[in-house]
């Protein structure tokens, strides 16, 4: 298991070296420059910022430079922010991103397998159809138009949570159940298709034959098996809203990261790109990895053992 | 028929499939009995019926099956009477099953012997450690070697043979007083079979269990059977101790298994086999069902389906060649040489006991 997790880890820095080196060298390619909006400024001006941001120099120093810099923990400061750190920068704004988050993937995942589960164990029946329903909704409207129902609805109409602020969890709630739709259809879909399958199992068929009742059937058995290949989307889809569904942290105003992004790419703020980009792919990668690892805890065919035979 | 020995009496079970096309005529009228401590062969070909009757005493049909008439008496109740929960209490602990395929029958991310000992905690109410112990215990009566080691293995750890055992421990953990081995060979290799045949048997014995044994390998019905019911089209045709099937068969689909089964006096380059094919279920032909199939077949045979004639007391064949009024035909040669053979043993059966002045029945009559 060590020398596996050491092997994933030393792949876990090769990728991040890789995404750093291709995106540094695309945002080069973006075109104007990060003063491109600053038309008062002389020329003289201009590259005399240049200098004191380093960007007169060769693309190949900058990326040497960065490079050198990113393996110290240096990310550089935010050209649109004055002067601040890129670090401070992400670390200050990630927070709200990733509780919404995660509330929204565990919410929606755990809705998800229920729905999931209900419409494969009555299979054909208006409850697989009403589950199938709402899994297309979930898939098919865009979560903005979501947040916008909820904060009619539930904000405005009945007032029980406020609308666009933030503060504590009450106001974590409408923007959760917003992005929690995509992963609860997602879920449902994926564990009703697959449940279908395991019920129509040998070995499914043999623990009813043991007289476990339709619910033991299910729990001790189906449920397991069926949830193997959701691992393998949910990584992924908590990565995606984790790091910002920036729409619906616009609507909610909530001081996320995901805004900060579209900001960072439409200004050519190279520090701040580069630091977010970072940031998502490594939470991909340890996403990835601790995914790979729940695999074969929940599946002992895969399971990862130090031991030959 | 003798009801104090009958442990199950299957009777006039009629199933229908519902499907688009309309009703599929699964099981035609079959009656039979299991008796205490014997094993019952149901023979016949993919689709004629067998597991779906294994199927309905179990209580696990498809959700589209409809049984239309029939009851299957079991300890003086009919198990098609029962309720979900009633059916529940008896799976897996008055009847047990065992199915065909050992590498898709055992839950991939389940410990084995938890799986073992789950039919305990289900009905005996056991806890966990002690339905552990009893499982580790039925491990090593199905020889399953090093089972101290081997109780906490994932069931891919296993090869088929020994998934098989496994299966087989799950079905007997409980001491079931009905096994049903659902083709419980037919996935395995030829030298894997015997040994889970030797096993079951040998089981059958310590456990005092009935089985009922559905195959279409006749070669393997031979080792194991003390009676045969010959399955065809969703009908039993004939039935008979394990000898009269095999040494006596009356019914012409009884003769075209046993001639399609190669032996090791068949001689000739060509294996002989039945023509054609079973007949649709969904729209059953008047008359004997195999009768399109059958060389032997009379005219009567496309009008009028024929009744059970008896053979001799343990012995019925559905054929009007039995007819009294029925032309003599002569069977497939093989089968004219079983029956030389049967008549044999039948005479030398005679004399024997004529040189005895105290039969020995004790040790003659293994039927």
């Amino acid at each position: 298991m060590a020398k596996y997790l050491a092997k994933r880890i030393f792949y876990l820095i090769l990728t991040l070296f890789i995404v750093i080196t291709v995106t540094f060298f695309l945002m080069k390619l973006l075109p104007g420059t990060p003063l491109t909006n600053q038309a008062k400024l002389s020329k003289s001006q201009i590259a005399l910022i240049y200098k004191q941001y380093g960007l007169d120099k060769p693309v190949w120093q900058q990326y040497v430079l960065y490079l050198a810099g990113a393996v110290r923990g240096n990310f550089g400061t935010s050209f649109q922010f004055s002067d601040q750190p890129v670090s401070y920068l992400i670390s200050s704004r990630i927070e709200p991103s990733l509780q919404i988050g995660l509330q929204a993937i565990i919410v929606g995942v755990i809705v998800g397998i229920i729905i999931g589960s209900f419409g494969a164990m009555k299979q054909n029946t208006w409850a697989d159809t009403s589950a199938t329903i709402v899994s297309i909704l979930g898939i098919s409207i865009p979560s903005f138009v979501l947040a916008v129902l909820l904060q009619y609805y539930l904000g405005l109409k009945a007032g029980w949570f406020p609308i666009a602020e933030w503060g504590g969890f009450s106001y974590t709630v409408l923007p959760t159940l917003a992005l929690a739709f995509t992963p609860l259809a997602e879920s449902a879909r994926f564990v009703r298709t697959e449940m279908v399958d395991v019920l129509s199992s040998d070995y499914i068929e043999l623990a009813k034959a043991k007289g476990l009742s339709r619910m033991g059937v299910i729990y001790h058995h189906a449920l397991r098996n069926s949830l193997i290949p959701l691992i393998t989307i949910v990584g992924p889809l908590a990565v995606n809203i984790m790091t910002g569904s920036m729409v619906v942290e616009n609507i909610f105003s909530i001081p996320g990261i995901g805004e900060q992004f579209v900001k960072s790419v439409l200004t050519n703020d190279y520090p701040t790109i580069m630091g977010l980009t970072i940031v998502y792919s490594f939470m991909l990668c340890v996403v990835l990895l601790v995914t790979d690892i729940l695999y074969g805890i929940v599946d002992p065919r895969i399971r990862i053992t130090g031991k030959a035979n | 028929m003798d009801n104090e020995k009958d442990i199950l009496e299957v009777r006039n079970l009629q199933v229908n499939f519902k499907t688009y096309a309309g009703d599929v005529k699964a099981i035609r009228n079959v009656s039979f009995d299991l008796r205490k401590g014997e094993t019952l062969a149901i023979v016949g070909e993919s689709g004629s019926g067998k597991s779906v009757t294994t199927r309905t005493i179990m209580g696990l049909n498809a959700t589209n099956a409809d049984i239309v008439n029939g009851s299957i008496m079991y300890k003086g109740e009919d198990l098609l009477k029962k309720s979900e929960k009633d059916m529940e209490a008896i799976r897996g602990q008055d009847i047990a099953e065992i199915f065909q395929d050992p590498m898709t029958s055992l839950d991939p991310t389940m410990k084995i012997g938890r799986q073992i000992a789950e039919p305990l905690m289900v009905h005996k109410g056991m806890k966990k450690e002690k339905a552990l112990a009893q499982a580790l215990e039925m491990m090593k009566l199905v020889g399953i070697t090093d089972a101290e080691n081997r109780i906490n293995d994932y069931p891919h750890q296993f090869s088929g043979g020994m998934r098989q055992r496994i299966v087989i421990a799950i079905a007997l953990v409980n001491y079931p007083e009905i096994l049903i081995a659902d083709e419980p060979t037919t996935a395995l290799d030829v030298t894997i079979q015997a040994q889970i045949l030797n096993l079951m048997k040998e089981l059958q014995d310590k456990i005092s269990t009935s089985i009922i044994f559905i195959t279409h390998d006749l070669g393997v019905v031979a080792g194991m059977a003390d009676r045969v019911a010959v399955m065809y089209a969703g009908k039993i045709v004939e039935y008979g101790t394990v000898d009269e099937i095999f040494y006596n068969p009356k019914h012409p689909y009884t003769w075209g298994l046993l001639s399609s089964m190669p032996t090791l006096d068949t001689k000739g380059d060509e294996l002989p086999s039945i023509p054609g094919t079973p007949p649709d279920l969904l729209d059953p032909p008047v008359g004997d069902a195999f009768a399109a199939r059958n060389q032997y077949a009379l005219k009567i045979d496309t009008q009028q389906e024929p009744p059970f004639f008896k053979v001799s007391d343990t012995h019925y064949a559905a054929t009007w060649l039995l007819h009294p009024d029925a032309p003599k035909v002569t069977p497939p040669d093989q089968i004219v040489a079983r029956q030389k053979k049967y008549a044999e043993m039948q005479a030398a059966l005679k004399q024997q006991q004529a040189a005895n002045t105290v039969p020995v029945e004790e040790e003659e009559e293994q039927q």
